[in-house]
């Protein structure tokens, strides 16, 4: 049984003046799918990511929720409330509570009413693990936690997929492993996720696929065990025996 | 001393009623001030470059002439073109125009203090940008604006004296008023100089409830 396609990216360009970030990016996701893009700083997997739900808008090609163009539709913001997107400094709203910052966008863009949202920002922080700390500020929350609150905000809005851009990259060392077992349970629930990430052991173990990118572009892409051990390209070999010497055998 | 108190006694009813309008004329002015500001800084941060240079220029013309100048305008200026304006309703109009510019640029830096990490993640959830304007960047942008408005507050009371000059009655002009008929120069300006003073200090602590009050958990400052 083929499952049906979520996300189809065709042919993605985008330059900032004379840098061209993307040179052509074409992928797709399949409901269910997690897949982890991997690659040096700068090749542009982040402005990718930001392609998607529109942040940054790109100067070519097309991504497909679904049916719909999102580069051509004109209900920018009813497609965004599709695509959850979890941010490197997690982004949370200072002003709120972890449960208001999940309520907000409840009730101002789907316009629940304030009781079932409040029910669905407890259900959500307590598929987080932080129910206790549904009245803290962003302040007063490790950054472990704020980025686990960042995830219940964009699971709140119940998407159709969910896009992490260095989700761990601004945590201790100490406080990434809470933010990945989250991800992990939420990709064996089902969740479509596409993650950029640094974090190699958890790519390995939780990706269907393996997408790595260099100067704005796909190198290669393939199940983690074939692109991890069997890499096909001379330039994922180099990148990853640059990992293995960072961090050892087997990624950090 | 005897003297003074019974000086005190005797121009303090009329002084109150100046008092009544200066207070009048502050609030009312800064309330207004504040709506304008509010409107030129969210214009000036977020409008085209068309609409962010117009209200460049309009605060800069308001805040680079004498608040006195434009009150004489208004006042004086206005009537040979058919606008005869009384002099209350001119104060009102200069000190809101003159303290919505002012308030706007606090306003803007402020606006610009709130993380573009947070407008952006307002977008992500589905929030259109005046949304992400109206629930998340204002709230945190008027919580700190509090201290320079308090400062603005006070300079605008103090300010409202100027009124004088194109007669409104607040408290200045009452002053002005007995002083010519006692001759007590020295100890009416001294008076109404104490009145304001506790006015002052009345509003720096109401404002600092206020500031108290709305602050956001985990922000407090470090004594």
């Amino acid at each position: 049984m083929s499952k049906k396609e979520i996300l189809r990216i065709v042919d993605l360009h985008k330059s900032f003046g004379d840098n061209e970030v993307l040179k052509g990016i074409s992928l797709s996701l399949k409901q269910g799918e997690t897949k982890v893009v991997i690659g040096t700083s700068g090749t542009g997997k982040s402005t990718m990511l930001n392609n998607i739900n529109m942040l940054i808008p790109p100067d070519k090609g097309h991504i497909y929720l679904e049916d719909v163009d999102v580069t051509t539709t004109h209900d920018i913001s009813r497609i965004r409330q599709q695509i959850g997107f979890v941010f490197q400094d997690f982004g949370l709203f200072d002003h709120l509570t972890a449960k208001g910052n999940i309520m907000i966008g409840l009730t101002k863009v789907k316009k629940m009413k304030k009781s079932e949202a409040e029910e669905l920002a407890m259900f959500e922080l307590e598929r987080v693990g932080l129910q206790d700390f549904a009245d803290s500020y962003p302040a007063q929350l490790s950054g472990g936690q704020k980025q686990r609150v960042g995830i219940a905000r964009a699971l709140a809005m119940q998407p159709k997929l969910i896009l992490f851009d260095e989700p761990t990259s601004a945590l201790d060392p100490e406080l990434i492993g809470e933010v990945l077992t989250v991800m992990r349970d939420l990709a064996r629930e089902g969740m479509t996720m596409l993650i950029v990430t640094h974090e190699m052991g958890f790519a390995k173990s939780v990706s269907d696929e393996i997408i790595f990118m260099e100067n704005g572009k796909i190198v290669e892409q393939g199940p983690p065990e074939q692109l991890f051990n069997n890499p096909r390209e001379e330039r994922t070999k180099e990148f990853l025996f640059k990992l293995n010497e960072l961090y050892g055998e087997g990624g950090a | 001393m005897a003297d003074f108190f019974q000086l005190f006694m005797d121009s303090f009813p009329a002084l109150m009623d100046g008092l009544g309008v200066t207070i009048m004329l502050t609030v009312i002015s800064i309330i207004l001030g504040t709506v304008l500001g509010i409107f030129l800084s969210l214009g000036k941060v977020y409008g085209s470059k068309i609409v962010s240079g117009v209200i460049t220029v309009f605060i800069e013309l308001i805040r680079g002439t004498p608040l006195l100048a434009q009150l004489f305008i208004l006042y004086f200026g206005l009537p040979p073109y058919g606008i005869r304006l009384p002099a209350l309703a001119v104060a009102l109009i200069g000190f809101t125009i003159n303290s919505g510019c002012y308030q706007a640029e606090y306003l803007r830096g402020s606006i610009q203090s709130v993380s573009s990490g947070q407008i952006r993640a307002a977008l992500s959830i589905g929030m259109t940008k005046w949304q992400g304007i109206r629930y998340i960047v204002l709230p945190q942008a008027l919580r700190r604006v509090i201290p320079s408005w308090t400062n603005e507050f006070i300079y605008l009371l103090k300010y409202t004296s100027l009124a004088y000059i194109i007669g409104a009655p607040e408290m200045m002009t009452q002053a002005k008023f007995i002083a010519s008929r006692n001759y007590e120069f020295f100890k009416v300006y001294l008076i109404v100089a104490l009145i304001y003073l506790v006015i002052v200090l009345f509003f720096t602590q109401l404002f600092k409830w206020l500031e108290n009050k709305v602050k956001i958990p985990g922000f407090e400052y470090i004594r």
